[in-house]
C-alpha cells in the first residue's frame, strides 16, 4: 500500500515538472493572438528583406520602368516615381534597408549596453562610477542632436546611420541591465556559484546574465522599431541614407509630390513602415508581459 | 545624510557630467571631423586660403585650448560668431527662441493636459472596450512617423482645405497665432500617443495600491478616489516626465519648423548642417545639454523636498 502510494506520488511529480521561464513565455506568446500575428508579420518582413538582400526580388529598383509619376495600375501596383521607377520595388528595397538598420543598431548597441551595464552593476565601486558618469553624460545631450552629429561626422550613407543609431541607443539597456545585475549579484544562486569556486566572470556571464537576458529581448524589439523610425528623420534632414531608396527618403520625397496629387510613394512607404513598427510595438509589449511576470497586465 | 548635503552633492555631480558633455561635443567637431576648411571654401580652395581660414577660425590652437573654449562657452554662453552668417550666435539664439517656443510651449501644454485627462478617463473604465480602443489607438499613432503627420496635415488641412497658413511666419504676439495653429495641432497629434500610454500606465500602477482599496472600503466614490487620491500620488512620475521634456522645448520641433518655415532654433540647426556651420551646432548642443543637466538636477532636488519617501543616497 505504502509502496503504491509512493509510486503514484512519484508519477505525479514527474508530470508536473515546472516550466522554465522561456517555455512559459513561448506558451503565453502563442496563446496571445495579436502577438502571434505580429510575430508572423515580423518574420514576413525579415523574409522579404532577405530575398531582396540576395537580389531575388526588387533588384531592378533603379530601372526606369515606365513614365514619370504614373498612377498605380495593374502593371505598377504602387505607381512610379519621378524617374519612372517602380515604387513597389523601392518599397521592397526600403524594407531591406529598414530591417538592416534595425538589425545592425541592435548588433552595435546591445553588446555596448549589456557589457557596460553588467560590469558596472557587478563590480560597483569606481567601475560603476565611470559607467554611470558615461551614460549620464551621453544621455544629457539631446538624442536628436547626437544622432545628427554622429551621422554628419560619418558622412551620409547607410554606415553613418548604423553608427549614429548604434552609438546612441545603448543607454536605456545599459541602465536597465545595471539595475538588474545589482539586484541579482547577492542572491543565493550567485553565492552558491562562488562557493563552488566560480570566479567573477563565471558568476557574471554564466549565472547572472542568463537571468537578466529577458530584458535584452524586450528591449531589442522596441529598439528595432525606434531605429526604423529614426532613419526617416535622419534621411529627411539629409544626413541619412543616400544613393538607394529607403522608407525615409521616399517619405521625404513626398514633400514635393503631394501638391501634384502624387500620393502613392508616401502611401507605400508609410503603410510598409506602419505595419512593421506596429508589429514590433505589440510584440515588445507581449514579450514584456510574457517574460517579466512582475509587470504582467500593466501595458 | 541630510537633504542639504544630498542637494550639494547632487549639484556638484553636475560638473563632471557637464565636462563630459563638452568632451563629446569637442571630440565630434574638433577632433574627429578633421579639417572643415576644405568644405567651407569649396572645390577651388588653395592651401594658402585654407591655412588663413584655419588661423581665422582658431583651428590652429592646441587641442586643449579648443576643449577649454567649449567648456568656457557652457558657462558664459558666449559662442562666438557663426561661420556662415558671421552673426553673434547668442544673438541668433535670442532671435530663434521666440518662434520655437511659440510652437512648442502651447503644443506641449495642450498635449500634456489632454493626455492626463484622457488617461484618467480611460483608467476609470479600465478593462472596458473604450480602454482597449484607446490603448490600440495609442500604439497605432506611435507607429506612424512624425514626418507623415506633418506631410499629411500640411497637405490636407492647409493645401487642400486652405484653413491654415503654411509660411510667412510673423514675429510678436498675437501676429504669430495664425502661423502656429496647425504646427501646434500637429505637435499634439504626434505626442498624444506616447503621452497617454505613459500616463495610463502610471495611473494603473497606483490604482491597485492598498490605499485605493481602503478609500473604496470607506465608501469614497470612484471619481473622488481618482481625482483626489490617485492623481496626487501619480504626481511624482508625471512631474518627472514633464520636467525632463522642458529643455527640449527650446529646440522646438525641428521638423515642424522646417515644414512651416518658422525661423526657430530647429531651422537654425538644419541651416547650420547644410553650411557646415560647426559653432552653431556646438552652441545648440551645449545649450540644450546644460538645460537637460539643470532640469535633471531640479527634479532630483524637488523629489527630496516634496516626497519624504525618496531615499537619499
Amino acid at each position: 500500500m505504502e509502496a503504491a502510494l509512493k509510486a503514484s506520488t512519484k508519477v505525479e511529480v514527474q508530470t508536473q515538472k515546472p516550466r522554465s521561464l522561456w517555455k512559459d513565455a513561448l506558451i503565453r506568446l502563442t496563446r496571445d493572438k495579436t502577438a502571434l500575428i505580429s510575430l508572423i508579420i515580423v518574420v514576413f518582413y525579415i523574409f522579404i528583406a532577405l530575398l531582396s538582400f540576395c537580389g531575388l526580388i526588387a533588384a531592378d529598383w533603379g530601372v526606369e520602368a515606365g513614365d514619370s509619376y504614373a498612377a498605380p495600375s495593374s502593371e505598377f501596383w504602387l505607381g512610379t516615381d519621378i524617374f519612372g521607377r517602380d515604387v513597389l520595388s523601392k518599397v521592397i528595397h526600403g524594407t531591406q534597408v529598414a530591417m538592416s538598420i534595425g538589425f545592425v543598431t541592435c548588433l552595435i548597441s546591445i553588446p555596448i549596453g549589456v557589457g557596460l551595464g553588467a560590469v558596472a552593476g557587478y563590480f560597483g565601486g569606481w567601475v560603476d562610477d565611470i559607467v554611470v558618469w558615461f551614460y549620464t553624460t551621453v544621455s544629457s545631450i539631446p538624442r536628436i542632436i547626437l544622432l545628427i552629429s554622429i551621422s554628419f561626422l560619418m558622412g551620409r550613407g547607410l554606415l553613418a546611420v548604423f553608427m549614429a543609431l548604434g552609438l546612441t541607443y545603448w543607454i536605456d539597456l545599459c541602465r536597465l541591465i545595471r539595475g538588474e545585475v545589482l539586484k541579482h549579484k547577492n542572491r543565493e544562486y550567485v553565492q552558491a556559484a562562488g562557493a563552488i569556486g566560480g570566479g567573477d566572470m563565471r558568476k557574471l556571464f554564466v549565472h547572472i546574465l542568463p537571468n537578466v537576458f529577458h530584458i535584452v529581448i524586450i528591449n531589442a524589439s522596441l529598439l528595432f522599431q525606434r531605429a526604423i523610425k529614426s532613419e526617416v528623420i535622419l534621411s529627411f534632414i539629409g544626413v541619412g541614407v543616400s544613393g538607394q531608396p529607403s522608407w525615409g527618403t521616399m517619405i521625404a520625397d513626398a514633400r514635393l509630390e503631394l501638391s501634384r496629387g502624387v500620393w502613392w510613394q508616401l502611401a507605400g512607404a508609410t503603410a510598409a513602415m506602419f505595419l512593421v513598427v506596429l508589429a514590433f510595438n505589440i510584440l515588445g509589449d507581449a514579450l514584456r508581459d510574457a517574460l517579466d511576470p512582475k509587470l504582467r497586465g500593466k501595458g | 545624510m541630510n537633504s542639504f548635503q544630498y542637494i550639494l552633492r547632487r549639484t556638484l555631480y553636475a560638473i563632471p557630467v557637464l565636462l563630459g558633455v563638452c568632451l563629446i561635443i569637442f571630440l565630434i567637431f574638433n577632433v574627429f571631423f578633421g579639417d572643415p576648411t576644405a568644405l567651407l571654401l569649396g572645390k577651388h580652395a588653395n592651401a594658402e586660403q585654407m591655412a588663413d581660414l584655419r588661423e581665422q577660425l582658431g583651428l590652429n590652437k592646441p587641442l586643449y585650448a579648443q576643449y577649454f573654449d567649449v567648456v568656457k562657452s557652457a558657462f558664459t554662453f558666449d559662442f562666438g560668431r557663426s561661420w556662415a552668417t558671421k552673426q553673434q550666435i547668442s544673438q541668433m539664439f535670442a532671435q530663434g527662441v521666440g518662434p520655437s517656443l511659440s510652437v512648442s510651449v502651447p503644443g506641449f501644454f495642450i498635449s500634456t493636459i489632454l493626455s492626463i485627462l484622457i488617461s484618467l478617463f480611460v483608467s476609470h473604465f479600465r478593462g472596458k472596450s473604450i480602454d482597449t480602443v484607446t490603448r490600440v489607438t495609442c500604439i497605432a499613432m506611435m507607429s506612424l512617423s512624425s514626418l507623415v503627420y506633418i506631410l499629411f496635415c500640411q497637405w490636407f488641412f492647409a493645401f487642400e482645405m486652405g484653413w491654415f497658413e503654411i509660411s510667412g511666419y510673423e514675429e510678436g504676439f498675437p501676429d504669430f497665432i495664425p502661423y502656429v495653429l496647425l504646427p501646434v495641432i500637429i505637435w499634439v497629434a504626434i505626442s498624444i500617443g506616447p503621452d497617454v500610454r505613459f500616463f495610463r500606465t502610471v495611473i494603473l500602477d497606483e490604482i491597485y495600491q492598498d490605499y485605493v482599496r481602503t478609500a473604496k472600503a470607506k465608501g469614497v466614490s470612484n471619481i473622488v478616489i481618482l481625482l483626489k487620491h490617485v492623481l496626487k500620488n501619480t504626481m511624482v512620475p508625471i512631474i518627472t516626465y514633464v520636467v525632463i521634456q522642458l529643455p527640449f522645448l527650446i529646440l522646438g520641433a525641428l521638423l515642424i519648423e522646417t515644414f512651416f518655415s518658422i525661423p526657430g532654433l530647429g531651422t537654425m540647426i538644419i541651416n547650420a548642417l547644410n553650411n557646415y556651420d560647426f559653432p552653431v551646432i556646438k552652441a545648440i548642443a551645449v545649450v540644450t545639454s546644460v538645460g537637460i543637466i539643470f532640469f535633471q538636477l531640479l527634479t532630483d532636488v524637488l523629489y527630496t523636498v516634496f516626497d519624504p519617501r525618496v531615499k537619499l543616497q
